[in-house]
């Protein structure tokens, strides 16, 4: 276990840079996920409040916009 | 076909079907990976343990190239057939793709400092890797550069084709320059020179991140997606209680 940890020496590079690579991607992860569930989830309330009317001219607003 | 997507709604039913599948083949293919780069591979004769740094490296540089192309594809469907959907995938893409190029250009600095002596050089190769991060970062700083997002939009799919320019120059920096990054061994005219049992992990890795890619885009264009629709909602709330006719600018979303 140790001489796996140790990594014939070179370990100070090696688990750095893997815990680099899943820190990195796991962050971009949890902050997209984040801002998707926070987006969606507004959206979702703003969708239910406002009657058809305004729905249909929000679609149209969208469209126009691209 | 693709108009058929031009449709965010379509788009969506697609994108929401097929990710739980990608998401649950990025874990199983990254967990497969991780236990053949550290358990099921031997250590190289020259590197020696120095080699697992290569099972992360080499995959995040493909996907620093990979992401990359795929904004400028991106940006050209949305410049040439306008379509919707397009430019707000290449903006998904772009944090991935940075990530990506971060990764690369540090687990790089780590694999070289025991291996050559030294952080960082100033090869070609390195050195335009390094142009591709900024690249990146410049994509994502002129997209959010406008109140209008559509001219954010067009201004940054411009510079995504223009910059395209630097995929060849980093892909074949090590047969133009002299340089002290190593020559290619996979992805080489012939088989490639790495041993099977290094080759497993490094593939593997490779299609984790793919798929990975993929999942973080899907996720990243529903968020802009919703985004976008709150602010049209909005705009379409003031100007129903004000009663003016609807010509307010956009504004990107919340990109957050």
């Amino acid at each position: 276990m140790v001489e796996f940890l140790n990594m014939g020496g070179y370990a100070e590079f090696i688990w750095p840079s893997w815990a680099i690579t899943l820190v990195v991607l796991g962050v971009l992860l949890m902050q997209s996920l984040k801002s998707m569930r926070s987006n969606e989830r507004l959206l979702a309330d703003m969708e239910a409040q406002s009657p058809r009317r305004r729905r249909r001219a929000a679609q149209k607003a969208e469209k126009v916009e691209g | 076909m693709l108009h058929r997507f031009a449709n965010p709604t379509r788009f969506l039913r697609l994108a929401n079907a097929v990710l739980p599948w990608l998401t649950g083949m990025t874990v199983l293919i990254i967990g497969t990976g991780i236990y053949f780069a550290f358990a099921a591979s031997p250590p190289d004769y020259q590197q020696g343990e120095t080699v697992r740094i290569m099972y992360v490296h080499v995959p995040s540089a493909w996907m620093a190239m990979f992401a990359y192309a795929f904004i400028a594809v991106a940006s050209a469907v949305g410049l040439i057939w306008k379509h919707p959907v397009a430019h707000v995938c290449a903006l998904a893409a772009a944090p991935v793709g940075a990530c990506f190029t971060l990764i690369c250009l540090t687990t790089g600095s780590l694999w070289g400092k025991p291996m050559w002596g030294t952080w960082w050089v100033w090869d070609a190769r390195l050195t335009s890797v390094l142009i591709l991060f900024f690249l990146y970062l410049a994509f994502i700083a002129l997209a959010n550069a406008f109140d209008d997002s559509s001219r954010g939009e067009k201004a940054s799919a411009v510079l995504a084709l223009v910059g395209s320019v630097i995929l060849p120059v980093i892909k074949f920096s090590v047969d133009w320059w002299n340089t002290l990054h190593q020559p290619a061994s996979v992805t080489k005219v012939g088989m490639p020179s790495v041993d099977a049992s290094m080759l497993t992990p490094l593939m593997l890795m490779a299609l984790g991140f793919t798929t990975l890619f993929f999942v973080l885009v899907i996720i990243r264009t529903r968020s802009e997606l919703a985004a976008r629709r709150v602010n049209a909602l909005r705009s379409a709330r003031i100007h129903s209680e004000t009663g003016k006719p609807e010509t307010s600018p956009t504004t990107g979303g919340n990109q957050g």
